[in-house]
Parts: structure tokens; sequence; C-alpha cells
């Protein structure tokens, strides 16, 4: 009887963790002087109270997937990838390019194509890194965050010099051709959510078929786990690890299709509010699961929209209470001893 | 041609001012390290030193007073850090990600409050500001840490915590303990080193003013292959690449219009890619980097 008490609530550690990083959470508005169950409040109601509020969850979830699903995929392979903010850059860049250089592709393939384009310049982004760690042996890490700078001084370079908006004073490119926008979704009012939604459920179940029924997934797995005993069973270990952040990459890259092609119809320098770091909570809450990742993506999605309300309703909390949340949320799901700890309490 | 002696002398300057800030991180990179704890965490222990220190000596209009105080606050920051590394076995570059991303939000936070502004801090007048003090204070601690680290028995223990904290334990030594200190201690450097930031190099705190120094500093004690001399030159070489890069700003190199500046501004970030790259093969981490230890 108390064995499966225990083991449910094993089950939901994930759930345990988020709600004491939300309670450490409000305790900091507490220190700022704000009533922590307004608060609270607030947060529910801007992320589930109207079709609007929920679409706009929806619409933050979208990317979130495609960057959790990235930063998962590369955990399997045991690399750590938090790239996926320059990756997600350059993939919509990509996107808004392949759509202004190309107007005349029919509207069938046009989605396609910038989607195409979005996911292969992610990938190099993720893929260099990649290459250096299993050819050179440097660190991903280091590596990867030196690529978000590159990405972000290349991108800026790319729309004011070739793309510019000659009609507007903030660092976006001109709009792409209509063809190449997707429909949006008019259930949810005016939020701009798009069918993109359905690319990134799509990708959930393409992610998960690659993971767990495929070779390659396997092998891939296999090198996260022990480089070593992949390495004697013939795995290429430095093929994998190119492999991995190349489709983590990829992955990332795929935000450009909500953004660029669902939402903005442009490439705005600065557009991510750093989906790409909130990938790395995501993936973790997660467990690196595909499903895990769903529904962690939904989470940080409502909190993202939610602490975006607390901004404009409150004197003293900025959006930033969104990656203090974050923050504390992976670290009570990292603390594996604090598990430990309570599973050697229960054996006598 | 004196007026190239000036260049020079003009880049040589600013390579050394520039290269303040890596070198206490690096420094405090370099101790967490040796003793076996992977401290991804530096960027955001620099936010962190960079914002308090800001806020005090605005307050205080005393610069020694807000590197006291950013030191105080990395080091707390960085027991956060160690209590969840160190005691609660968390993976350290994951729990280390998390405390950057805590610190890049706090400190805005914080700025709210105490400056109705999430983007900088109120600017700071000169007498809160260090003229040169940083500049050679740097440098004391890299002589500190490499004596410290070389030829005392604390810098034994902390060795012996990163290469063979078995044997450490066995001779009676708790590794977990010194692994505490040696992670505080990077905390307090990680400070300081934020503090020459917004105190020294500019005149104010501003949002995620580390921009990824945290993690240069962690590529020089790599290029440095974990020893307090080869890293900080490696920090010089980091310092020079980005003395570069200002400099170069708005200079024809070619043609007839200036170098793009965003091409000029990723400079120190691409050399830092290549230098990892190019080094790696003769470089050896501690033994149990990264590993936690738990007594059997």
């Amino acid at each position: 009887m108390r064995d499966s008490v225990w083991k449910i609530l094993r089950f939901l550690r994930p759930l345990i963790a988020v709600s004491a990083g939300l309670a450490a959470g409000l305790l900091v508005t507490a220190l700022a002087g704000e009533n922590p169950l307004h608060v609270l409040a607030i947060l529910g109601r801007s992320a589930f109270g109207s079709r609007y509020d929920f679409g706009m969850t929806l619409f933050y979830a979208t990317p979130l997937i495609f960057t959790g699903l990235s930063v998962a995929l590369a955990f399997h392979a045991g690399l750590f990838n938090i790239g996926a903010e320059g990756q997600l850059t350059l993939g919509a860049l990509a996107a808004a390019t392949v759509g202004i250089c190309f107007p005349g592709v029919p509207a069938v393939i046009a989605p396609f194509l910038a989607g195409l384009a979005a996911f292969a310049a992610g990938a190099l982004w993720g893929a260099i890194p990649g290459w250096l760690r299993a050819r050179r042996g440097s660190h991903e890490v280091i590596n990867t965050i030196m690529m978000n700078f590159i990405a972000v001084g290349l991108s800026s370079w790319v729309t004011l010099y070739l793309l510019k908006n000659p009609d507007s004073q903030n660092p976006e490119t001109q709009a792409v051709a209509p063809s190449y926008l997707i429909k949006h979704l008019d259930f949810f009012g005016d939020a701009p959510l798009s069918i993109a939604l359905f690319v990134a459920l799509a990708a959930v179940v393409a992610i998960w078929i690659f993971l767990s029924k495929s070779t390659r997934g396997f092998e891939l797995r296999s090198v996260g786990q022990s480089e070593g005993a992949a390495r004697a069973a013939g795995i290429s270990v430095g093929r994998m690890q190119i492999l991995a952040m190349a489709l983590a990459g990829g992955l990332a890259g795929l935000v450009g299709v909500s953004e660029v092609l669902g939402n903005a119809t442009r490439f705005k320098v600065g557009f991510s509010p750093e989906y790409g770091f909130m990938g790395i909570a995501v993936a973790l809450l997660g467990r690196s699961r595909p499903l895990g990742v769903l529904g962690a993506a939904l989470l940080f999605g409502a909190l993202h929209k939610g602490t975006a309300d607390l901004d404009m309703e409150t004197e003293n909390i900025t959006r930033d209470l969104s990656l203090i949340l974050q923050g504390l949320v992976i670290l009570s799901v990292a603390a594996d001893g604090l598990w430990a700890w309570l599973d050697r309490r229960r054996s006598p | 041609m004196s007026e190239n002696l000036d260049t020079i002398l003009q880049i040589a300057g600013s390579t050394l001012r520039l290269a303040t800030p890596l070198l206490f991180a690096a420094l405090g990179g370099l101790i967490s390290e040796r003793a076996g704890v992977v401290n991804i965490a530096l960027e955001g222990l620099m936010l962190v030193g960079a914002f308090v220190a800001a806020a005090v000596a605005y307050a205080t209009h005393s610069p020694v007073a807000g590197a006291g105080a950013a030191m105080l606050a990395g080091g707390l920051f960085a027991s956060f850090y160690a209590l969840f590394v160190v005691k609660l076995r968390a993976d350290q570059i994951v729990a280390g990600t998390a405390i950057n991303m805590l610190a890049a939000g706090v400190t805005p936070f914080l700025c709210k409050i105490f400056f109705q502004s999430t983007s900088s801090s109120a600017a700071l007048p000169m007498d809160s500001r260090f003229v040169s003090a940083p500049l050679y204070g740097a440098w004391i601690f890299v002589i500190a840490v490499a004596f410290g680290l070389g030829f005392t028995p604390w810098g034994a223990w902390v060795r012996f915590a990163g290469e063979h904290p078995e044997a450490l334990d066995s001779a009676g030594v708790r590794v977990n303990r010194v692994r505490w200190m040696a992670v505080i201690l990077s905390g307090f450097l990680a400070g300081l080193g934020g503090a020459t930031l917004s105190i020294f190099l500019s005149s104010s705190f501003s949002r995620n003013m580390t921009s990824g120094r945290g993690f240069m500093a962690l590529a020089a004690l790599i290029f440095g292959k974990w020893r307090p001399w080869p890293t900080a030159f490696a920090c010089l070489l980091f310092g020079l690449a980005d003395a570069f890069q200002i400099r170069l700003q708005g200079v024809v190199l070619w043609g007839s219009d200036p170098v793009p500046v965003q091409f000029i501004q990723i400079l120190p970030y691409f050399v830092t890619i290549l230098v990892l790259a190019g080094v790696m093969g003769g470089s050896r981490a501690p033994k149990a980097l990264g590993q936690p230890f738990l007594k059997h």
C-alpha cells in the first residue's frame, strides 16, 4: 500500500518539482511587494481565461515544442544544446530570405520550401558545434553559446544590409510573398496561432518514432548512454553526435515556420523571447521524452503568457519572472540527490 | 611611425583592461574545476556581481564597497549552486544553466525595483567607479591563485578533490567540504569579475551585460589547461580580440565603406571557437571533473 503511494509520488515527480519551483517563484513576487495569491490568479486567468488567452498560450507553446524537442534530442545523444536560440534565429532568417527572394513560388509548395530552408539553416548551425565536438573534442556548451552570439550578428547584418524593410525604422526584413503564409486558426480569435501548431505536433510524433522505433535512433541513444559501449558495438560515435546536433538544430530552426510564416510574415531582429533557453527547461521537465516535452511546452507557454500580463498588470513584476521561474523549476527537477534522499528515508 | 606606436600602445592598454573581468572569472572557474566541479554558472555569477556592484557603488559612492558587495553576492549565489551540485548531486551543467537563467531573470527584476528600469541602472559618477585598481588587482589574484594552488596544503586538497577524491577522503579530509569552499571562492572571484564590468569598464549595469564572458572565461581556462598562468595569458588573448573588435568599428579596411559593425562584434566569439578547436588535443581536464562525490 505504502509502496503504491510512493510509486505515484515518483510518477508525479515533475509536477512536484514544478510546484516547488512555482512556490519559490511566488515567494520572489512576495519579496517584490505583490500578493502571491493575486499573482497566481492573474497567471491562471491570463493563460486560460478565454479563447484568445488560451490561443496565446498555444502560440507561445508552439516554438517551445520545437526547441524543447531540439534540446531533448541532443540530451539523448549525451549532448547539451544551449544553442537552440541561435539555431532558431537562423531558421527564421532562412525562412524569411526564401520567402522574399523567390516570390513566384506557387502556394502549394511555398511554405514547404521555406520550412525546409528553416530546418536546413538550423541544422547547419547545430552541425557545426556537433562537428567541433566530434572531431576536435571541444565542448558543445561553450561552442553553442558562441554560435548564438554569432547568429545575432549575422542575422542583423543580413536584415539591415540585404533585406531591410524600407518602410520601417525597426530592424526587420521585408515581408515574405503572400503565397508563403500558412493558415491562421480563427477559432482562437486574434491570437496569432497558425497551423504551425500541427507541424509541432507532427514533430513530436516523428521524434518519438525516430527515438524509439528506428535503428538510427537506437544508435543515437546508445551513444548518449555510453560512448565506449557504443564504439565497441561498432557505432560511429562522432557521426551520431554530428547527426544529433544537426537534427537538434533543424528542429529549433522550424521555429521559423511558426514565427515567420505563421505570425510576423517577416524576420524581426530579437523576435524570440529566448525560446531557445526555455527549451532547456521544457526538455528537462519533460524528461526528454517527446510527449513530456509537449506537456512541458504547454505549461511554459502558459507561464510565459501569464508573466507577460503580470508585467502590465502589476507594479514591480516584469516578464523576467518567467526566467526566474524556469531556473527554479530546472533546479528542482535536477536535484537528483533530493529524491535519492527521500528514497533512502523511506527504506528502513 | 609614432602614430603606429600610439596605436599599438592603445590596443595593449585596452587589451589589459578588457581582460580583467575574464581574469577574475577564469581564476574562479579554475579553482572550482580543479576541485572537480564544472562551473558553467560563471556567466550568471558575473551578472549578479555586475548588478550588485553598480547598485551598491551608486548608493555608497564607494567602488570598494561595490566590489565587496559584488564578491559577497557572487559567493551567495555560488553557495546556492553548490547546494545543488555538491549536496544534492544535480547535473552540474544543467544546474549551472539554471543558475544562469536565474541570474538573467533576477538582475533586471531587481534593477526595476531599485532603478525603475529593466534595461540599465543609473549612470555612476566618476567617484563611484574604479580608475585602475582592478587592472593590478586581477594580476595579484593570478599570483595568489597560482601560489595557493601550487604551494599550500589547501591547494593540494583542492587538486586532490578534483583528481583523486577517494584518496583525499581516506586521508580524512571531507571532499565535499573542499568542493563547497572552492565553489564559493569561485563565486567571490566571478562576482568581482562582474563588478569590473559595471563599475570599471563601464559606468552602469545593463541587462545581460556579461554577454558570454563567463563562457569565454571557461574557454580560457580550458585553453590554459586548467593552470593559472596559461589561463591568464588566454584571457589576454580574448582581451586582445575584444580590443581589436572595438578598435575596428567604423574603420575602412577595403573598398569605400567601413566593415559592418555586426561582423566586427562577432570577432571575440569566433576567436573563442577557433581557440577551443585548435588546442583540445593536448588538454586534460581534472580526472573527477563533473562527478559528484558520494561517500560509500
